[in-house]
């Protein structure tokens, strides 16, 4: 029942689509105020999907395997709450929330754009619903999520137990609501771009949606990053996995974006730059819902697929890229007023600096995720780009990128010089001294870790006087770029210092180096509503003395019939003790790895920091400085 | 003579292809080095000499053919065709089983001998990795 008026309000979705194209066309030349017809089908659409979101909702709570894609991806002894976030844990699904997000963001620019002209809203909800159209149709026709299946199964086939989680539950609509939010950024920019209506007062309005998408995309990513680390057990939060690297590269974009529609609010200059940043964004974000969801990427992560999808959005892609490039040349009046008075330095040249080191680190992701399919393709051979391609093409330009964070925000706009500014030197030595001090206890690499660390502790401090001294100007500034600077500082320091024990043992042995005891003292078992459990006791001694007891859990989920490790990890502010333990098939022997990785929760931290920087921003009314 | 703006500007053009064709030569280059191919044991077979490189070789894990002590692993992967001996240790994921598709990341000892410094997790029973399926396909 439910699956059925899902399935039909999908398509009474579809046809509001229709009406607001032809009457806010037939409305575009009129004088006078936004046709009330307009908005309420623009509501109306939302409210279609809405209604066919929460019948999806209701059929995997009541378990209605007639429904394929229930019956694909749920369970009835499942419990409730992954029943519900089943409903967005798989393809159909998760399109349906696409759809209900593109609706949803649509409704509200109209709503907060009532002072801005007429055709500009019109022409935004125009491009938009050429969006919302194209998803429609990719929905009903390749992946409809009502469908029936007949005769009706007793039993659904249930949901992948990796995804039986309350990270990655939350996890994709937080990072849709910000891949989706760039397609508001998109249609407006587009209808800007064919207006030219591209001001400063644009610029403030549209930075909004822009401090939107990218919060949620941050936080997105970071729930992703928290689920992997501790769900994958390998210990590690980045591995520069394609599926990994498609949420950052829209990140990049976007974080790209916001520093242009800065100058661009302040100067009325880098106009090009900010419709080609916003294109970019959309596209990408639509490119990385391709390559996860055709399955062309040779993932860890990767989930069921299929191939005629990936060609639907393939096609709809390369259409709004071609819509997007013609209206960026046809329209776009590049204007040579401002280029002139660039000063070599000041704050938009800064800017500008970031927006091509930016550029330049997407181009490397970019390159190492579709370069492997590619190769495929003309050549057949088979190929993985791993951390090291990462590491040695993107390490040495993070340097010279650390020292111009730290020194960009400290220069005016239009023209700057280095008056007042000797505390800088007195940074950069402390951090040497800090630097050279860490690193020479290591085999490692001196002279570049050296310098690398160097460049993130002088950026750290710089960024923490800003946040003492500055105090409330410019505070979301300081906090993102203070949260960034302690991203990177314990990304590197947790490198360096993370330590790793692994090895085979059997119930009651015991594992002995020149530091620590692990003692795998017992295994006890449980029965739990859709899993056996086994939970191991460890108890880890340190040289000193310490104890410290781990207790490590295997899980065999019965339907599917699937056996993940849940790891155990002790956190506090200094370290993470963090021990897995998985099965050998047939064996008596259980695969244990130890590891402690320093600053972990840092990292966490300091990403919730950066987005924190982002909402002040947000809620700030009056335009900082 | 042209103005010092236009001067100016062709500079800048000329500093910014620069700038892109070294990045762009950078990369490719990098990614040279770093790129892992992967193989199947009978592709393994056909090597003309045995290579110092990072591979990845993907098939079956041999019926009865783990063999498991505290420090290493050892197993053979299969495509049916031909086999390899495996030797890993390391952490071993909790879908690798006997009869399962695996794919195991290391350097070639010999073209018998696989030193694995890594076996990738899958997420998913049923789930293949590409290259196994082609692999096993093509025999």
């Amino acid at each position: 029942m439910a699956s059925l008026i899902g399935s039909y309000s999908l398509i009474f979705g579809l046809g509001c689509s229709v009406l607001i194209i032809f009457f806010s066309v037939k409305d575009f030349n009129k004088s006078g105020n936004l046709n009330s017809k307009v908005i309420s089908f623009t509501f109306l659409q939302l409210f279609f999907i809405v209604v066919s979101f929460f019948g999806l909702i209701l059929s995997f709570v009541n378990s209605d395997f007639s429904n394929e894609t229930v019956f694909n991806h749920s369970h009835t002894t499942k419990p409730l709450f992954y029943k519900i976030t089943g409903t967005w844990g798989n393809h159909e699904g998760s399109l349906l929330l696409w759809l209900l997000v593109l609706t949803l963001f649509i409704f509200l620019f109209l709503l907060s754009s009532k002072k801005e002209p007429k055709k500009y809203r019109i022409l935004t909800l125009l491009f938009q619903q050429v969006i919302i159209f194209g998803f429609f149709i990719f929905v009903i026709k390749t992946s409809n999520p009502f469908s029936y299946i007949f005769p009706i199964p007793t039993e659904g086939l249930g949901l992948n137990p990796i995804l039986q989680d309350p990270a990655l539950a939350i996890h994709p609509p937080i990072l849709y609501l910000g891949y989706v939010g760039s397609s508001i950024i998109f249609s407006s920019v587009l209808a800007a771009t064919t207006l030219n209506y591209i001001t400063k007062q644009w610029a403030k309005d549209i930075k909004k949606w822009i401090l939107v998408s990218w919060i949620f995309l941050t936080l997105g990513i970071l729930l992703g990053s928290i689920w992997a680390y501790y769900e994958l057990g390998w210990g590690g939060f980045w591995f520069w996995d394609p599926v990994e690297n498609v949420s950052l590269m829209p990140w990049l974009a976007l974080t790209t974006l916001l520093h242009c529609i800065l100058v661009l609010e302040k100067r009325l200059i880098l106009t090009s730059w900010v419709i080609i940043l916003s294109i970019a964004t959309f596209t990408l974000s639509m490119c990385g819902t391709f390559l996860v969801r055709s399955g062309i990427l040779n993932s860890v992560h990767t989930f069921a697929n299929d191939p005629e999808r990936g060609l639907f959005i393939l096609i709809f892609l390369f259409c709004l890229i071609f819509l997007s490039f013609f209206v960026f040349f046809f329209f776009h009046k590049i204007e040579n007023r401002n280029t002139s008075n660039f000063f070599w330095l000041s704050k938009e040249t800064s800017i500008l600096i970031n927006n091509w080191f930016m550029m330049y680190f997407l181009s490397v992701v970019l390159i190492g995720t579709i370069y492997p399919i590619f190769l495929e393709v003309i050549s057949s051979e088979k190929i993985s780009v791993g951390p090291p391609f990462y590491n040695k093409l993107i390490i040495p330009f993070l340097i010279p990128f650390l020292f111009a964070i730290a020194i960009g925000p400290k220069l005016n706009w239009i023209k700057s010089d280095f008056k007042n500014k000797k505390y800088l030197l007195l940074f950069l030595i402390v951090s040497l001294i800090l630097s050279i001090f860490i690193v020479k206890n290591f085999k490692i690499d001196f002279l570049l870790n050296t310098i690398l660390i160097t460049s993130a502790f002088f950026l750290f401090f710089v960024t923490l006087r800003d946040l003492i001294v500055r105090q409330f100007t410019n505070l979301s500034q300081s906090v993102a770029h203070f949260g960034f600077s302690l991203l990177i500082l314990s990304i590197l320091l947790n490198n360096i210092f993370s330590t790793e024990i692994i090895t085979n043992l059997k119930i009651g042995e015991t594992f002995q180096s020149e530091k620590l005891k692990i003692n795998f003292e017992s295994l006890e078992h449980a029965d739990k509503q859709n899993y056996k459990s086994l939970v191991g006791k460890f108890s880890i001694e340190s040289f000193d003395g310490k104890v410290v007891v781990l207790n490590p859990e295997l899980r065999i989920y019965n339907q599917p019939n699937i056996i993940t490790s849940e790891a155990d990890i002790k956190t506090n502010l200094l370290t993470d003790k963090f021990i897995t333990m998985n099965i050998v098939h047939n064996q008596d022997y259980f695969n244990i790895r130890y590891q402690t990785k320093p600053y972990m929760v840092w990292i966490w931290i300091s990403v919730l920091l950066i987005s924190c920087g982002g909402l002040i921003s947000f809620l700030r009314k009056k335009y900082e400085k | 003579m042209y103005g010092r703006k236009v001067k100016l500007r062709l500079f800048f053009i000329l500093l910014l292809l620069t700038t892109l064709a070294l990045s762009i030569f950078l990369i490719l280059k990098s990614l040279e080095d770093n790129v892992v191919y992967f193989q199947s044991p009978s592709q393994i077979k056909l090597l003309t000499e045995v290579t110092k490189k990072k591979i990845r070789v993907g098939g079956m894990v041999k019926n009865n053919s783990i063999f498991i002590k505290s420090k290493k692993v050892r197993f053979v992967i299969t495509d049916f065709k031909n086999e390899i001996n495996v030797v890993y240790s390391g952490v071993i994921p909790n879908l690798f089983a006997e009869g399962k598709g695996v794919v195991a990341e290391g350097y070639l000892k010999d073209k018998e001998f696989f030193l694995a410094t890594k076996i990738l997790a899958k997420h998913d029973e049923n789930y293949m990795p590409p290259e196994v399926k082609a692999a096993l396909e093509e025999k």
